[in-house]
């Protein structure tokens, strides 16, 4: 019952893999580019969270919409006026670019908030608990932070294949050069794909300071579960990439059963069989 | 008659290489134009100037009224400048449909209901019983009847045909001819490089030679046909030869 528990407590744990790997998938998926500070983005959003509700006091509901909006239209803006003017042929200026933003907003949340570890008290939500048959029991938390990953991966997935908006996406990650001689605006199409991102990197960022501690150097941590996630899905995949962190997860709550120290290294060993195995990932959408 | 397109003096040159020398011409609406050159002669060129892939080193070019020389392919393509290309670009993970749809909303077509037009430019270009299937599976010919489609779901005035007849087999090209016929009658604009000469002499109404970047005849297609020099730099003929 111990192992029932550990891979349930797993999935659970995959969702918030999930929801840090659905932005990086969105903006690999439209453009083609891998967002070093990806991770540093989700931590920005725990902080801001914890600034909006701890700090400033307002209400969670106000205040995560207030991170929220925040978050998309930093999205929106930063690739307007930074990644657009880097993105191209050449695949290392956008790497150089966010590895650099990684830095900086390492050192700025130093700076801001300190290095000590912080989290976002939520009194009996990350206390309470659902019993199931068997002795086993899911939190509240983990289950709704499954959920929202759900409805994220559901919603992104609808967007893209059942909405005029999705259809210009996938035309872009389809062919770029083609686009503005369709009429479109590739610059304009890579700024929503990044808000949308962000808007999911201030969601996962939310439930990353209710799940745990954090830090301002967290961020090239869940950049690496994120990576896993997507490569473990397959490229392109969104279902996948809930897939990939489902495994990641249940690797890491089985490993932890063995013991202390393989809970992360066991997820890493399950990312490289299935690197070895599947060089493509499970559920690869992409070609090339 | 109201003139569609004017290039004035329309330059290009890559360093020493001049692909553009003091194009000149006028398209009144509704023509269809056809251009013929050898190999290398700026045929393509001539098309990236137009839709706005290249901007002109020198000249300038107006399309409906308005200086377009410095706007941006995009904007050029929502004011009503569609190109299918030479090798098809279909957007291959999706469907025929879909790939009109695209277009259509980019293109910001004006089209009130773009899926109700995406079906009726599909019956014009005999794509309709393919709606469904994915770009990426088509035949040759099926890729060149998508690539018009979706130029058209753009909603243009005019629309720049690159060889696209190329590649086909004879029956095959004699469909399509039929299309493009049906196309113009819609009112659409056409200008159609192509190499296959007697496909072309099938639609237009003016042809253009090009050489070195040159037009070295504009008129009448069978006139321009006839010209001795036409047909030794075309044909590759030279006259007394054929003598």
């Amino acid at each position: 019952m111990i192992w029932v528990n550990a891979i349930l407590q797993g999935v659970l744990l995959g969702g918030l893999y999930a929801l840090f790997a659905a932005g990086l998938s969105l903006m690999f998926g439209v453009m083609r580019f891998v967002n070093i500070a990806h991770g540093d983005f989700i931590v920005v959003g725990a902080y801001a969270i914890l600034t909006a509700i701890v700090t400033m006091g307002l209400p969670p509901v106000l205040g995560v919409a207030a991170v929220l909006v925040l978050m998309a239209v930093a999205g929106f803006a930063g690739q307007y006026v930074v990644l657009n003017r880097v993105l191209g042929k050449d695949i290392l200026p956008p790497i150089l670019v966010t590895f650099g933003m990684s830095i900086i907003l390492q050192n700025a949340l130093l700076e801001i908030y300190s290095a000590d570890s912080r989290k976002l008290p939520t009194g009996t939500f990350e206390t309470s608990s659902i019993d199931l048959a068997g002795g086993l029991a899911v939190g509240v938390l983990p289950l709704c932070m499954f959920l929202t990953a759900l409805a994220v991966i559901g919603g992104l997935q609808f967007v893209f294949y059942r909405t005029a908006l999705g259809r210009m996406l996938r035309a872009t990650s389809d062919d770029p050069e083609i686009v503005p001689l369709m009429g479109g605006n590739n610059n304009r199409i890579f700024a929503i794909a990044t808000a949308m991102a962000s808007l999911v990197v201030g969601i996962a960022g939310i439930w990353l300071a209710m799940k745990t501690q954090f830090d301002p150097a967290a961020g090239p941590a869940r950049l690496l579960f994120a990576f896993e996630a997507v490569i473990i899905g397959g490229l392109g995949n969104l279902w996948g990439t809930l897939a990939g962190g489902i495994i990641l997860g249940v690797a890491q709550t089985l490993g932890a059963q063995i013991g202390g120290g393989f809970q992360i290294l066991a997820g890493h060993l399950v990312f490289l069989l299935i690197l070895i195995v599947r060089p493509k990932g499970l559920f690869p959408r992409m070609k090339g | 008659m109201t003139v569609l397109l004017e290039l004035k003096g329309v330059n290009k040159s890559f360093g020493a290489l001049r692909v553009a020398q003091d194009v000149t011409f006028d398209l009144p609406e509704g023509q269809a134009l056809g251009v013929i050159g050898p190999n290398g002669a700026g045929k393509s060129t001539l098309f990236n100037l137009i839709g706005g892939a290249l901007p002109p080193s020198s000249g300038q070019i107006a399309f409906d009224g308005h200086d377009v020389t410095r706007t941006p392919a995009s904007a050029r393509c929502r004011a009503g400048v569609a190109r299918s290309f030479q090798i098809p670009h279909p957007f291959v993970g999706m469907s025929v449909f879909e790939n009109l749809l695209v277009a259509s909303s980019f293109g910001e077509s004006g089209h009130t209901d773009p899926e109700a037009a995406a079906a009726h430019i599909l019956d014009i270009t005999g794509l309709r019983h393919r709606a469904n299937r994915h770009a990426g599976s088509l035949t040759l010919l099926e890729r060149k009847r998508l690539e018009l489609s979706r130029a058209l779901a753009t909603g243009p005035k005019l629309l720049l045909l690159d060889e696209i007849a190329g590649g086909l087999t004879e029956g095959e090209c004699h469909d399509l001819v039929a299309t493009i016929k049906d196309v113009q009658s819609t009112g659409v604009s056409i200008i159609w490089i192509e190499h296959i000469v007697h496909a072309l002499m099938a639609v237009v109404d003016r042809l253009i030679v090009i050489d070195f970047g040159r037009i070295v005849a504009d008129g009448d297609p069978a006139t321009v046909m006839a010209q001795p020099e036409v047909q030794e730099i075309y044909m590759g003929i030279s006259v007394e030869d054929a003598a």
